[in-house]
């Protein structure tokens, strides 16, 4: 199918590919189906886009590049939720807000996307603890070694 | 919204599987116990604002910051 994207314009997608978040996400509670979308420019970021709404679109980045050692424990709800029943069953992707100049990036440990890549279903799981910021730095220094 | 006014020890049930008790009362705080099945999430309200608006603010990256990242990478 195709859809608009905020990003890309015109983009065709597989069914396979969306990912539902039954319970949307904060703020965008409509919006359900979602498609990861990779970035040609920078293989470290993905855009998480809405299939029915191309003006919701956020970036995405796998948080453990930048902080190795985030750990949080997922509760029993989730993983039922999500259909989870092991560790490989779980995708970890922290929401990015951009800002200019790029250092000064922040990256959401508070509330972490949580995916079962096999089933297809997601979720923006916020963390009952204090521990981690909703807008943790975004650190260059990993972001190099990251990508080259 | 609704207001009631309840005791140390007192509860209010909400629906038939939700209860919330007010476990005790110091100076102006006051700790809330909360009975609910587990499907049925509870946050602090202002974490959950705070989730709501950086979520916006994610969203409302202009197309042009996302140029950033490819400069990004060539540095």
């Amino acid at each position: 199918m195709e859809i608009m994207t905020k990003y890309f314009g015109k983009v065709s997608i597989e069914e396979g590919k969306i990912i539902e978040f039954p319970d949307g996400i904060p703020g965008f509670i409509e919006e359900r189906r979602f498609v990861l979308l990779d970035l040609p420019a920078n293989p470290a970021f993905q855009i998480l886009q809405s299939v029915h709404n191309a003006h919701t679109a956020f970036v995405v980045t796998n948080p453990y590049f930048i902080y190795p050692d985030y750990t949080f424990k997922l509760d029993e709800a989730v993983q039922e939720q999500l259909q989870i029943r092991e560790e490989k069953d779980v995708t970890v992707l922290s929401i990015v807000t951009l800002k200019q100049p790029f250092q000064q990036s922040t990256l959401n440990l508070k509330a972490p996307l949580i995916i079962n890549p096999i089933r297809m279903l997601g979720k923006q799981y916020i963390l009952n603890l204090d521990d981690y910021s909703s807008k943790a730095p975004i650190s260059p220094a990993p972001l190099k070694k990251g990508v080259k | 919204m609704l207001v009631l006014t309840r005791k140390k020890n007192e509860s209010i049930q909400i629906g038939k599987d939700i209860e919330i008790k007010v476990i005790g009362i110091e100076g102006d705080q006051v700790k809330i116990g909360i009975q609910a099945p587990k499907s049925v999430e509870i946050f602090r309200k202002e974490i959950y604002v705070d989730i709501e608006k950086q979520n916006s603010e994610a969203a409302n990256v202009s197309r042009d910051i996302l140029e950033l990242l490819k400069s990004q990478e060539k540095s």
